[in-house]
């Protein structure tokens, strides 16, 4: 294939991973929690499946429900830290970014101490399911190869999320209590309910991008260890994209670019680069996103603004 | 709308803040929970490592801590790193600045350093050349963790995410530079020639002596000084601030200039006295971890003596029991620990009132 056409539709896939955790961070961030545990999450998300396609590899069942069985079970884990994450912020009322940094120790832990041990063991443990993940581009050499079902599914849960925030009842509460939760508790909205719900299925979402890293993008046993920076990326993107899921659908692609131009571009224009550029290079995601950070408080147009009350405790006798 | 029918009764549990609690329950309740999270911890260990018992877990955290010489230094060092990075968050935390980038700081910091050193070792005399790099190692760190700062004070650029960002280009930077001085070796530098710190005692005897006269300046500067209350009640309320004639933007800038330059020293210490070379990974997540150290000392430096050493503690006496393992046991040791002290700060600050009589058909909301 052409070089420049492989070199695009390597950064879908890539960038899909970024969205993953960029939605679930969303739905978490519009209920007013900043969750710097996204990283954890997605490690946890991606071990859980991992350990469930192991489990399942000599089942017998047909493909499609172990694929589903196992993105069930990246689902669940990521819930399942989510639901420390909420219990800790929301009932608790704990600091955010302390809560969120422990929680991305210990997801980060458990899944070299879980991860490391399957790998070594080699064979088939659960890469065996590569080629059912890559469907139905399993048996392609090009960069094609690594659109399966859940580059499908990302798109599918962003603009669901897009459109269940902007456009419904429910997403009308979310941002309300993200916006101002003593308002939305006058109003009669259930501010715990909602920030629990948005929590997990965020760090549900969130946690499906670890797996699909795993099993789709990158097929490795490897995989794992670089799980972590691609959560920091998600959490950048989250603001890249101003905390708008359908706009993040293009942020993720073009985060996908920008991660691998490094490597691409010298070969794609026939060019020499000196090594030292890639670092640069890889730099520029970060770089672009604390650009639209400034842009937009500068711009300080009312749609543009993070949640007004992210990262902020609600105690409803604190007024 | 929903129905209020809800409403109309007392629900079973009730939550109130605390006015205070006398110091001794309070540190009761933290060394409950602490205890709480290592029995959690060895329960766990017992469940998925082999041969583990529980006793072993217990004296196997001990030992690896305390267990040699070597060990107890190695303890007073990683803790001594930790609580210096620690200190410099902290004039930030006080004033609600979530700087979250003291990892690239210190980073930058330590990369002025090597630069220095790199550049000039040999051309100059020793004690030169360590001024030098430090001047630049603080310099650098301040730079660091000034751009964000002036977006705060200026337009209120979220802190958080910002700091969090520059982090990564830290990284970036640290990895080109290494890419351009050493090529030919995979950016691997090799152990500067020059530089280095005198050895006094034992070689990490003046990195912890530094960080405890830090630890005392940071402590006076922050409880004995005009500067250290301006920050306190800038956190505190920023419309009291500007209420009584601070200048909130100068003390935001000021402080993160300090908290910055502070973590350049710490990045110069890793440089000047352990190191003697640079990584990517040369702060390995201390600049997060001291978040967590920082929050847990109540933003006290005298009490974060205690947390740092506490938690360096853990990690080093976890990566004994899980070396046999997997070097990754420690992170999740200290994660689940600080989960239970993070949620046991609740019951410090609140309350639970139980409903005062029954009454018929109430539930629970």
């Amino acid at each position: 294939m052409n070089m420049l056409l492989d070199f695009i539709i390597t950064a879908i896939p890539l960038g899909m991973t970024f969205l993953f955790g960029c939605v679930g961070e969303i739905l978490t961030e519009k209920a007013g929690h900043l969750n710097l545990g996204i990283p954890g999450i997605m490690c946890v998300g991606g071990t859980c499946g991992c350990v469930a396609l192991k489990m399942l590899r000599n089942s017998g069942l047909p493909w499609p429900l172990i694929v589903v069985l196992a993105i069930l079970a990246a689902f669940v884990g990521g819930m399942l830290m989510g639901l420390i994450y909420s219990f800790l912020t929301v009932t608790l009322r704990a600091n955010q970014n302390v809560t969120g940094l422990a929680m991305t120790t210990f997801g980060v832990g458990v899944t070299k101490f879980v991860m490391s041990p399957m790998a070594e063991g080699g064979g088939m443990s659960y890469l065996y399911a590569l080629k059912y993940f890559r469907y139905p581009f399993q048996g392609r050499t090009d960069a094609l190869k690594y659109c399966g079902i859940m580059v499908f599914l990302g798109i599918i849960i962003a603009l669901v999320a897009a459109f269940v925030l902007s456009k419904t009842r429910s997403g009308l509460y979310l941002r309300a209590v993200g916006e101002n939760p003593a308002t939305a508790d006058a109003v009669g909205i259930n501010v715990t309910g909602y920030k629990y719900r948005a929590t997990l299925i965020g760090s549900g979402v969130a946690a499906l991008g670890g797996l699909f890293y795993i099993m789709d993008y990158a097929g490795s046993y490897e995989a794992y260890k670089s799980i972590e920076a691609m959560g920091w990326l998600s959490v950048a993107l989250v603001i890249f994209t101003l905390w708008k899921p359908a706009l993040s659908i293009l942020g993720s692609f073009l985060f996908g670019l920008l991660y691998i131009a490094g490597s691409r571009i010298p070969t794609l224009l026939g060019i020499q680069l000196d090594m030292s550029a890639t670092p640069l290079l890889q730099m520029l995601p970060y770089l672009v996103t604390i650009v639209v950070l400034i842009v937009v408080s500068v711009r300080k147009k009312r749609e543009h603004q993070p949640p007004a009350w992210l990262g902020l405790p609600y105690f409803r006798e604190d007024r | 709308m929903k129905t209020h029918d809800k409403s109309a009764r007392e629900p079973l549990l009730r939550i109130v803040k605390r006015e205070s609690m006398p110091i001794w329950k309070s540190m009761l309740i933290r060394v409950i929970a602490v205890l709480a999270g290592i029995l959690i911890c060895a329960l766990l260990s017992v469940l998925v490592l082999d041969n583990v018992d529980f006793l072993k877990f217990i004296k196997t955290l001990f030992s690896g801590a305390f267990g040699t010489e070597r060990n107890i230094w190695k303890l007073g060092k990683n803790a001594a790193v930790l609580l210096c990075i620690s200190l410099a968050v902290t004039p930030a935390f006080r004033m609600k600045f979530w700087n979250i980038g003291a990892e690239g700081q210190t980073l930058i910091g330590a990369l002025a350093s090597v630069a220095v050193a790199y550049y000039l070792g040999g051309k100059l005399p020793t004690p030169v050349l360590l001024a030098l790099m430090l001047l630049a190692s603080v310099l650098a760190g301040a730079i660091w963790g000034g751009i964000p700062a002036i977006f705060k004070a200026k337009w209120k650029t979220n802190e958080t995410l910002f700091t969090l960002m520059m982090n990564y280009v830290a990284t970036g930077i640290v990895a080109y530079c290494l890419a351009i001085w050493c090529p030919s070796n995979g950016s691997v530098l090799p152990r500067l020639a020059y530089g280095h710190l005198p050895v006094i005692i034992h070689e990490y005897f003046l990195l912890i002596a530094v960080t405890l006269i830090l630890t005392a300046v940071v402590f006076v500067y922050l409880y004995y000084t005009k500067q250290g209350y301006e920050i306190s009640v800038v956190g505190e309320s920023e419309n009291t601030a500007r209420y009584v004639g601070i200048s909130v933007g100068k003390v935001v800038f000021r402080t993160m200039l300090v908290s910055g330059a502070i973590c350049g020293l710490a990045g110069f210490l890793i440089v000047g006295a352990l190191d003697h070379s640079i990584t990517t990974t040369s702060v390995g997540g201390m600049g997060f971890t001291a978040i967590m150290v920082s929050w847990l000392a109540k933003f006290n430096p005298l009490v974060m003596m205690g947390t740092s050493l506490f938690v360096t503690f853990l990690q080093q006496g976890a990566a004994e029991i899980g070396s046999a393992v997997d070097p990754s046991f420690p992170n999740i040791i200290v994660g689940i620990v600080l989960f239970f002290i993070i949620g046991c700060e609740f019951f410090i600050g609140y309350k639970i009132k139980f409903r005062e009589k029954a009454r018929k058909g109430g539930s629970a909301s």
